[in-house]
């Protein structure tokens, strides 16, 4: 996998993890390009339709970021998130795409931090699992 | 409607330009589906930035607008107002911020240059589909409601009855007046607490526009900002207010005493009774727990000597409702136990009292008239101790936080002490001296050097008595000395925590309480009288332990704010809310039981069940439409296909 740079999808909830990286601009920390933020109003609004379509047009990997359990600006949604994210691992393996390939954070506001970690470590898991390649299915974190 | 986009890049100085070649954007971009124009410029938010977007749209006859900048947490109003002011709908502009999530976060020229080409396609993807909008009016009900009569409350509710609108004020106690009703004199300018209290409680009491139930609670809540409706318990107080003129025969009748508790038990009352002389309704209530008649069916004494046959022993607990449009939230604080103080006794020494019971003792209206003496035996006690951080900042044991108000009403007792004994010792512990507020330093600067009041830096660890005298064992911080002080009294400055019911009205109104069971601000900083139900406001010690000049201007604060929102005609919400396709709707209601705010209802309409959205309570979450298993739900500008796009944007 030489030369491999993966690419993400980050759906981040507009209270707090788009407001992380946002911090993490502001505070000038440093991170590889391999991301493009979505905007949503919460975690709860990403449907896992979203997600499918990122791994058919050519996502690595897709990361749903919201507020920490019990701070969800909409009193709950994050807890919605949680279960479909879930649910649709399972489904993922069964299309054979590797469950690894989407990853569910809290980062609060002020997690800056942890934005800037999370993104650090999913790239180089993405990079040991190779990129995705639907068709042949995902086994390339074997072979890889 | 053709997408005629024009795209603004933004240098931002160097902010932007130095990590994002800005030109090649503007070229890139060029050519994408929709895009009709686009340039950059050095700093778009400036007047001549704005005034280019404004003449592009009029020149090109743009029906949309992307800029790419900073985080549209800073600008999207900006921007949006922008375009406004030349014909164009706001919600036609969006931001695309490449340089909190772009340049500022990337080092590689090249790389965060085709990041940032990449994220103005996906907002471009967003605008093609965005809806005209126009922001959602919701009519408003002019009447507040405040829960709670204490001094927040009562700020509160003048405040707004004085701006010419109806309050409605709940107080649970039968007379309003709060714990600042049994305060003998106020830090730091020793003023008497009844004598600046009752005159507004009488106001409140014969005010026009308010409304007082007092005796009362609130049990129900439904609607939202603008639209409340409120139950409310009337407690069934066994005397027909009506009839009764507070002659006082039954009170003094009635023969059975029970701990008062607005003397903090330092003397007894009677089971039907009037709180305090100054009570605001002055009419009586039965205590049906410790009322003779209740307990045995026999006695009704009261009835047979009340002349104005104003006694109903069957009278039952009635509920009202009422419409209001905002709400304050002002339920005060409780001291925290003394029986969880296992070293100081633990409440079985009569001569450890909490403050509250010490300014009884001190008030000339309390069961001493204002001479202190110690309950046990009612002896001039000669030395007293005054013991600050009593399960407050003891995160292991107790509270964490501090109690804000027992360092300066300790320094305070000491000094009223001294002029009540003058020949008495008063001494004070403490761990250190928070005297922050106006004229505070000064106040606690005079205990010390005019009044002659001796203050420890230590904390206690152990009480007991021995010999009818009081022993503390310290550690004096300073010296590093132990101590063994002997005293006749003390007094602990006991944690303050919210009022226990709190917990179940937070509940009811859902709004949020943090892990001391105070209310939860919507900001901090920001939005420190708001909680994050709109409509739904705080003040006083419910939100956090404060002194009187916090809460009074918390509470006028608070009212403001309230006003703020009756000023003006209707209520604006973000019209991002969800919307249903009826012919696609099963009815299944998945969209109900997801909703946090009981937004969604089923109707049926021709025989169909389909899935309706309150658009007023609509807060735009978007979690319905994730859960909707017939794809029939959709939020406004932020559509199932606007996300694909953007999702196929960010990956071409
Ligand atoms: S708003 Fe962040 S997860 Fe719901």
């Amino acid at each position: 996998m030489e030369g491999f740079e993966p690419k993400i999808v980050a759906f981040c909830c507009k209270w707090c993890s788009y407001a992380a990286a946002d911090l993490a601009g502001t505070s000038r920390l440093k991170i590889k390009p391999n991301f493009v933020v979505i905007r949503t109003m919460c975690s709860s609004r990403v449907d896992p339709e979203f997600i499918l379509q990122a791994f058919l047009n050519g996502a690595d990997g897709v990361l749903v970021a919201g507020c920490h359990p019990g701070d969800c600006h909409y009193v709950n949604g994050n807890y919605k998130t949680l279960r479909r994210v879930m649910l649709l691992k399972k489904v993922l393996e069964q299309l054979g795409i590797d469950p690894r390939r989407l990853r569910l954070e809290w980062i609060a506001a002020s997690e800056s931090r942890k934005f800037v970690v999370t993104i650090r470590k999913f790239v180089d898991e993405l990079k040991q699992l190779g990129p995705l390649r639907l068709e042949a299915g995902d086994d390339n974190g074997s072979n890889g | 409607m053709e997408p005629r986009i024009g795209v603004f890049v933004c240098h931002c100085g160097i902010n932007i330009a130095s990590t994002v070649d800005v030109k090649r954007v503007v070229e890139a971009i060029k050519g994408y589906p929709g895009v009709v124009h686009a340039e950059d410029y050095v700093y778009m938010c400036s007047d001549p930035g704005q005034e280019l977007i404004r003449s592009r749209i009029k020149e090109k006859k743009l029906n949309g607008v992307v800029v790419a900048a900073c985080s549209p947490t800073l600008h999207e109003a900006t921007f949006r107002n922008t375009v406004s002011q030349v014909g164009l709908n706001p919600y036609r502009c969006e931001i695309a911020n490449i340089r909190e999530h772009c340049s500022w976060i990337h080092t590689d020229r090249d790389k965060a240059t085709e990041k940032a080409i990449k994220i103005v396609k996906s907002i471009v993807e967003k605008v093609k589909l965005n809806d005209e909008l126009l922001p959602i009016s919701i009519p408003i009900t002019k009447r507040a409601l405040v829960i709670g009569g204490g001094i927040a409350g009562i700020q509160a509710a003048l405040d707004i009855a004085n701006a010419g609108y109806e309050v409605i004020l709940v107080e649970k106690n039968p007379s309003i007046g709060g714990h600042m009703a049994q305060l003998s004199e106020t830090f730091p300018t020793l003023d008497c607490a009844q004598c600046i209290l009752t005159p507004k409680m009488v106001e409140v009491g014969q005010h026009p526009n308010i409304k007082l139930y007092n005796y009362a609670e609130v049990e129900d809540l439904s609607g939202y900002v603008g639209n409340f409706k409120v139950k409310i318990r009337l407690k069934a107080s066994y005397v027909d207010w009506s009839k009764c003129v507070g002659c006082g025969v039954c009170m003094e009748k009635c023969p059975t005493k029970v701990p008062s508790e607005f003397e903090m038990g330092l003397t007894t009352r009677k089971a039907i009774y009037v709180p305090f002389p100054q009570a605001v309704p002055n009419k009586p209530v039965i205590d049906r727990e410790n009322c003779l008649y209740f307990k045995t069916g026999k006695c009704r004494i009261c009835e047979k000597v009340c002349t104005f046959g104003a006694i109903k022993f069957d009278e039952q607990d009635e509920f009202v409702e009422e419409e209001v449009g905002a709400i304050i939230v002002a339920t005060g604080y409780e001291l925290y136990p003394i029986e969880k103080i296992g070293e100081y006794g633990g409440g079985k020494y009569k001569d450890v009292i909490n403050g509250l019971q010490f300014e009884r003792l001190l008030s000339a209206s309390g069961p001493t008239g204002g001479g202190v003496q110690r309950p046990s035996d009612r002896k001039v006690p000669k030395r007293v101790a005054f013991v600050s951080c009593v399960g407050s900042r003891d995160p292991e044991l107790h509270k964490p936080y501090c109690s804000k108000v027992c360092c300066m009403y300790l320094t305070k007792h000491a000094m009223l002490y001294k002029h009540r004994v003058p020949d008495g010792e008063p001494i004070v512990f403490y761990i250190d001296i928070r005297s922050d507020g106006k004229g505070y330093e000064e106040f606690v600067q005079r205990a010390q050097e005019e009044e002659h009041v001796t203050y420890i830096r230590g904390k206690v660890s152990k009480i007991y008595e021995d010999n009818g005298e009081l022993v503390l064992l310290a550690v004096d911080t300073l010296t590093g000395e132990p101590l063994e002080v002997r005293v006749d009294m003390v007094v602990l400055g006991m944690a303050i925590v919210p009022s226990p019911a709190v917990y179940e009205l937070a509940k009811k109104l859902k709004i949020q309480i943090d892990a001391n069971g105070f209310l939860t601000e919507a900001h901090p900083k920001l939005r420190p009288v708001e909680t994050l139900t709109p409509g739904i406001f705080l003040a006083g010690c419910a939100h956090a332990p404060k002194d009187i000049p916090d809460t009074v201007a918390q509470a006028s604060a608070a009212a403001s704010k309230v006003l703020e929102m009756f000023s003006q005609k209707e209520l604006q919400h973000d019209p991002m809310v969800a919307t249903v396709d009826e012919d696609r709707c099963s009815g299944c209601g998945v969209c109900v039981t997801l909703c946090p705010y009981g937004a969604r209802e089923i109707e049926v309409k021709d025989g169909k069940r389909v899935a309706k959205v309150n658009e007023a309570k609509c807060e735009g979450c978007g979690s319905c439409i994730a859960g909707c298993p017939a794809g029939a739900c959709q939020q406004r500008n932020l559509k199932d296909e606007q996300l694909v796009n953007m999702v196929k944007a960010v990956l071409e």
